[in-house]
């Protein structure tokens, strides 16, 4: 027992790897903010596209969506890290990370949104389009606010699943929670900074999960 | 508004609605095999028939709801169904009421009846909540301007939406079968505003069952079967002095419930 707490909850190591495990926290909380914000948007804006059902366009859009859930996500970090390059295209590791997950988040999200815009009764387009609503004016105001209401407990849950993807930029040497408690782990020869980790993703995450909670009910509303 | 008004000082008064020789089909289905259509101003005209018959068909080509597969229509002497015209500007001058309200559910019965002012009409917030609430006072429900449609009974829904296409100052509203949704005791207050507004000289043309408030209000009737109209005149001539065995049969049918 005493073997296990000294490994796993040995309050030296904590002490002197906590300031560089609070370091990667923010750097998780950074990329994983920006993944949400730019995943979701782009989400939404090919959802928005596809409604015109321009069909190259569509055909492009559903190409890219399906590409994107198909391929596990590491796998698109690690060619997007390591093969552009050869390309002549590089960013850096957080640059990529960021990008990669935004790109699946936005295919996960597009699926829920179009779901949510095709389940839409056609009363409502056609009540907006008889007052001289325009489509993408009916679109905007009145279809896609409803789409959204209706996607929200779909679209957080796959929210955090892929946010939680942060750690997989520890592949590509970004500085973020999990490749600090490896670094802490290997210099100390101790389990600990990996708790600290743990704690660490449990302070970005849960909040997360109770803002999904919070958003779920108060965008429910009585049909 | 202006248009009728300086038609009338002129002498000349187009027909509001003007819809020649219709036809729509679905597929293979045709569902109006010819229909025409003329509606004066400030006339209230009835359209009944069996389900299927086309008679709402007919009304939605009016609007282009739905583009009818041949045919013209006009609204105040433009015809619409050519190429190039804009559907968005004409549509507001004609006003549409459902059967199942289509009220949107994430705003206020103000909010319904203020969006198109906003957008359409592009008249500034104040404006446009100005127009709302005259609207809303004109169905009664000025008071549940703030309320959702899900706090309303069907009844104050439908009359949400009448709101909603009257705010616009159409110059003729559209009913489709608007009190098929209504439990029978809310039916009442929906046609005591029809009323209203047919006083007001609102032009209209009504789908809907409800036979005795053709009979009191309609300007003319006309009878549907079949995807064309086989009878029509004025209420008198339809329901009492019936010429067709399919109308008789009709309303044999109807008038038993």
């Amino acid at each position: 027992m005493d073997a296990f707490l000294d490994q796993f909850f040995n309050a030296e190591v904590m002490l002197r790897y906590l300031p560089d495990i609070i370091d990667g926290l923010w750097v998780t909380l950074g990329l994983a903010l920006a993944v949400i914000v730019t995943g979701i948007a782009l989400g939404l804006l090919l959802a928005f596209i596809r409604a015109f059902q321009v069909r190259g366009v569509n055909f492009l859009i559903i190409l890219f969506i399906d590409l994107f859930r198909a391929l596990p996500p590491l796998v698109i970090i690690i060619v997007g890290y390591f093969g552009l390059p050869y390309i002549g295209i590089q960013f850096s590791g957080f640059a990529i990370s960021w990008i990669c997950l935004s790109l699946v988040l936005a295919a996960f999200a597009e699926e829920i949104f179009w779901a949510g815009i095709t389940s839409v009764h056609k009363g409502q387009w056609e009540a907006a389009r008889s007052t001289g609503l325009s489509f993408s004016e009916t679109l905007g105001y009145v279809v896609i606010p409803q789409a959204i209401r209706m996607t929200i407990p779909p679209l957080t849950n796959r929210t955090i699943a892929i946010t939680k993807n942060t750690a997989l930029a520890s592949v590509v040497a970004v500085q973020e929670m999990l490749t600090v408690a490896q670094t802490s782990l290997a210099y100390a020869a101790n389990t600990s900074p990996l708790t600290l980790a743990a704690i660490g993703y449990l302070l970005v995450f849960f909040p997360l999960v109770l803002l999904s909670r919070w958003i779920e009910t108060r965008f429910a509303w009585k049909r | 508004m202006s248009d009728t008004d300086t038609g009338r000082a002129t002498g000349r008064r187009d027909p509001v609605v003007e819809a020649l020789d219709i036809h729509k089909s679905f597929g293979d289905l045709e569902v109006l095999k010819g229909v025409s259509l003329t509606v004066d101003p400030q006339e209230l005209v009835f359209i009944i028939g069996p389900s299927g018959s086309g008679k709402s068909t007919m009304l939605r080509c009016c609007n282009l709801l739905e583009q009818p597969t041949s045919g013209i229509v006009r609204i105040t002497g433009e015809e619409i169904t050519a190429k190039g015209v804009d559907i968005n500007l004409v549509r507001q001058r004609i006003g549409m009421v459902f059967q199942s309200f289509n009220l949107y559910p994430h705003m206020s019965a103000i909010g319904n009846v203020t969006l198109a002012l906003r957008r359409v009409q592009k008249m500034d917030a104040a404006a446009a909540e100005a127009k709302a609430h005259e609207a809303l006072s004109k169905v009664g429900l000025d008071h549940k301007a703030q309320s959702y449609p899900s706090e309303l009974s069907g009844g104050q829904q439908q009359r949400v939406a009448i709101a909603r296409a009257i705010a616009m100052e159409p110059e003729v509203v559209l009913f489709d079968e608007p009190t098929s949704a209504l439990d029978p005791e809310l039916v009442g207050s929906v046609l005591e505003v029809m009323r209203d507004l047919r006083e007001s000289g609102m032009t209209m043309v009504v789908v809907s069952h409800e036979m005795r408030f053709a009979e009191q209000a309609a300007d003319r009737v006309i009878f549907m079967d079949g995807g064309v109209i086989v009878e029509e005149g004025t209420p008198q001539q339809v329901f009492r002095d019936t010429q067709h065995e399919r109308t008789r049969s009709f309303l044999a049918r109807v008038t038993d419930h």
